[in-house]
């Protein structure tokens, strides 16, 4: 209330204040003059603006806020490859709601407070429209009451366990039922695979996925012979390595991550155990094209990964995706899973504003269900009531080049499930 | 979980599970002898110790590279140059760290923690900057991959022979070097008696240097080899440190022969555990005795016997 109290004398920019939107206005005026035969609809930044978020009439601010320095930039500087070349695609294509999309890039530094301090940073100061972000559940969890208590809207593309649900999320990569049930019921299908072994790094992810995993595998009368645990950052597998020699599995079942991957393939590769072979077979869910340029794809041949997307996907959406991508960050960068969902997350966005005629959150929220992208790279994917993504589920051959072979697809979309009854 | 196999095959696997166990010394030996010369003759606490190892790493992934590129016939034999390339670096740079920001903090060994610690984070990002954030893929020389079948149940990977007799050769250089070497008499003299040593005319800057030259070489080499078996990225030293620090503490910080037994002793005790356990629970029960081990004996396994 004071502030409608304030005259120009105590404020000494007052007289300057008064001319410049004057001659915004003039300029705005020109430029939508010239504009106006070229974009039919470009409501006033008020209109589509209600709750004060950084929209003008022609520029809307959105924040990237992934790390890019510290352990999990390894992984991340895809995420933030693909977003920026979504935002500008996008732009390249008119904006969103007639603005062009500006972003405000945050690093999160790998560390789980600066990723909620760098969160709030965007919400509250830079009062951005959406934040394309985080990779692990950890930031994502620490990121969450930021989002929840400033109203933000939060595009999350890793593959994850689930088990959550938040009205100020939308997840763009596969809960842990979507990847796993249809990757299992193929291996049992196509490999005749009756004995598991399931391996993991030491944290949530990994365990909820291999506890659906387990009970996905009883469920089917099938077999579990061992589940371990590695601590994060283990590298020596030579002991596990022989007990699955001892219990002979059909399949070896592996959500290893990070550095320990390429320990584990390397060693997998050393100890004699051919993956290109009937028995054994490898199936994982952790591992994409990113992670093999780690681990060399001569140590991970004959392996298998089920995930949503792979760069090698034939059709039309895909290539031009990989082209234009291999465009803006040079011809030998590899696109993996994570990456693609990430991609995904401003396009969704924009059709999301676009249906609410509006960048309120609030109405963004309620349009989001339902929304519906026929030019993913992955092919047709829509959103859930659940925020969660319905996508199809596809099986990869690893090969020598460090690409997957797609060999199998669902025939049906996958709905996402982030709370499976029976099986917690 | 031995039901149902025959003696023969326990055999085997007892006899794999033991070929694990010492291929885990090697590597325990190999990431801890550089350490164990800069920490236990200098007492200086080196924690970008893996980030030396990296640099190793590093040379090794640029030499394939080159290797691939231009004399694709030498190709086998790439891996040993790139193991004596990646000594002189990382040897090279440590004698510069030392020079630039070591050799001023002798008389404050705490103070080079905190040195050391943020010169691994400058080498982090540097590595980060230089060769990108994800990690690069080293191809090996195909002789180096896959393993040798002795029976059917029997298979002895390569790579895990051919770290443990690099560890042999440079265990033996280290020793000969530290105790049958007028220049290991030299360190070992100035670490007894610095103003002594100094008086009795030995060049204990030049000795300093060379001491921490040589254990960041090493560190160089082990990091070449560990391509082979782990990752190749900016933060990969992160996963070697802590399992560094805690081989040369355990064995006794001044005494190389500690080090070995105390490699010895971890990496037996986690394969053990491993084989019946988690490997999680095998990495507590290893790090509880170690804890435990170290409180009834805080000097560690092994000491010198030296008037102070």
């Amino acid at each position: 209330m004071t502030r409608h109290t304030q005259t120009p004398a105590q404020s000494p920019t007052g007289s300057s204040g008064l001319r410049s939107p004057l001659r915004r206005l003039l300029f705005a005026g020109i430029a939508a003059a010239f504009t106006l035969p070229l974009l039919p609809f470009n409501a006033n930044a008020a209109d589509v603006n209600t709750t004060g978020l950084a929209v003008t009439d022609d520029v809307v601010q959105v924040g990237i806020l992934h790390s890019v320095t510290g352990t999990m930039a390894i992984s991340e500087t895809g995420s933030v490859q693909a977003e920026k070349l979504a935002i500008k695609q996008i732009n390249e294509m008119g904006g969103v709601l007639g603005r062009k999309i500006e972003f405000i890039q945050e690093d999160g530094a790998s560390d789980w407070p600066t990723f909620a301090e760098k969160a709030k940073k965007l919400l509250v100061n830079d009062k951005v429209a959406a934040v394309f972000g985080c990779w692990t559940s950890a930031s994502r969890k620490a990121v969450l009451p930021v989002f929840e208590q400033y109203n933000g809207m939060l595009y999350y593309p890793t593959f994850y366990e689930g088990l959550e649900e938040s009205p100020n999320v939308i997840y763009t990569g596969q809960e842990a039922t979507q990847q796993i049930i249809a990757g299992i019921d193929w291996v049992v299908k196509t490999k005749g695979a009756k004995t598991f072994y399931l391996l993991g790094s030491d944290y949530i992810w990994p365990r909820t996925s291999n506890k659906i995993a387990r009970k996905h595998i009883e469920k089917l009368g099938l077999k579990v012979v061992g589940e371990e645990y590695y601590p994060l950052g283990h590298t020596q597998f030579n002991s596990v390595i022989n007990k699955i020699r001892l219990r002979k599995p059909d399949v070896i079942y592996a959500i290893v991550v990070g550095g320990s991957n390429v320990a584990f393939y390397k060693q997998l590769k050393a100890a004699g155990i051919d993956m290109t072979k009937e028995k054994p077979a490898l199936l994982t869910i952790s591992v994409t094209e990113d992670e093999i340029r780690g681990i060399g794809g001569e140590n991970i041949v004959g392996a298998y990964a089920a995930m949503k997307y792979f760069q090698s996907l034939p059709n039309d959406n895909n290539q031009a995706f990989v082209k234009a991508f291999k465009e803006m960050w040079g011809k030998d960068i590899v696109i993996g899973d994570v990456t693609q969902a990430a991609y995904l997350g401003p396009w969704l966005w924009k059709a999301a504003v676009e249906k609410a005629g509006s960048f309120d959150i609030d109405k963004v929220r309620e349009a989001s269900p339902g929304i519906e992208l026929t030019t993913a790279p992955e092919g047709y994917v829509r959103i859930h009531k659940n925020h969660h993504l319905w996508s199809k589920t596809r099986i990869g051959l690893a090969k020598p080049d460090g690409q997957y072979e797609v060999v199998y697809e669902t025939k049906e979309l996958m709905e996402p499930d982030p709370f499976p009854e029976g099986y917690q | 979980m031995f039901s149902g196999y025959t003696l023969g095959e326990l055999g085997s696997i007892l006899a794999m599970q033991g070929f694990a166990g010492l291929i885990l010394f090697s590597v325990f030996v190999l990431m801890a002898l550089g350490l164990a010369i800069i920490f236990g003759q200098m007492n200086v606490i080196n924690m970008a110790h893996g980030e030396f190892m990296i640099l190793g790493a590093y040379v090794t992934y640029l030499c394939s590279l080159f290797f691939q590129e231009y004399l694709p016939a030498l190709f086998s034999v790439s891996f040993f140059v790139a193991m004596i390339l990646a000594f002189i670096a990382s040897g090279a740079l440590g004698m510069f760290v030392e020079w630039a920001l070591i050799r001023h903090l002798y008389k404050r060994p705490l103070d080079t923690l905190l040195a050391t610690w943020g010169l691994s984070l400058v080498l982090q990002q540097s590595y980060r900057s230089i060769f990108g954030a994800r990690e690069v893929g080293v191809t090996l020389p195909d002789w180096l991959l896959g393993a040798i079948d002795l029976t059917d149940f029997i298979q002895i990977p390569i790579n895990g022979i051919f770290v443990m007799v690099l560890t042999a050769l440079i265990t033996v250089a280290v020793y000969f070097l530290m105790f049958r070497s007028s220049w290991g008499k030299q360190v070992r003299a100035v670490v007894q008696n610095r103003v002594m040593a100094g008086a009795v005319g030995i060049n204990t800057e030049r000795t300093d240097r060379m001491t921490f030259g040589i254990g960041c070489g090493i560190a160089g080499v082990a990091g070449s080899a560990f391509t082979m078996i782990g990752s190749t990225g900016p933060t990969a030293g992160q996963l070697y440190i802590v399992d560094t620090f805690l081989v040369v503490v355990f064995g006794g910080a001044a005494s190389l022969l500690g080090t070995i037994a105390s490699a010895f002793t971890i990496s037996q005790a986690q394969s053990t555990i491993e084989f019946f356990m988690s490997g999680s629970m095998a990495k507590v029960i290893t790090l509880l005795t170690v804890v435990g081990i170290l409180m009834l004996r805080p000097q560690g396994l092994f000491t010198l016997k030296i008037r102070r």
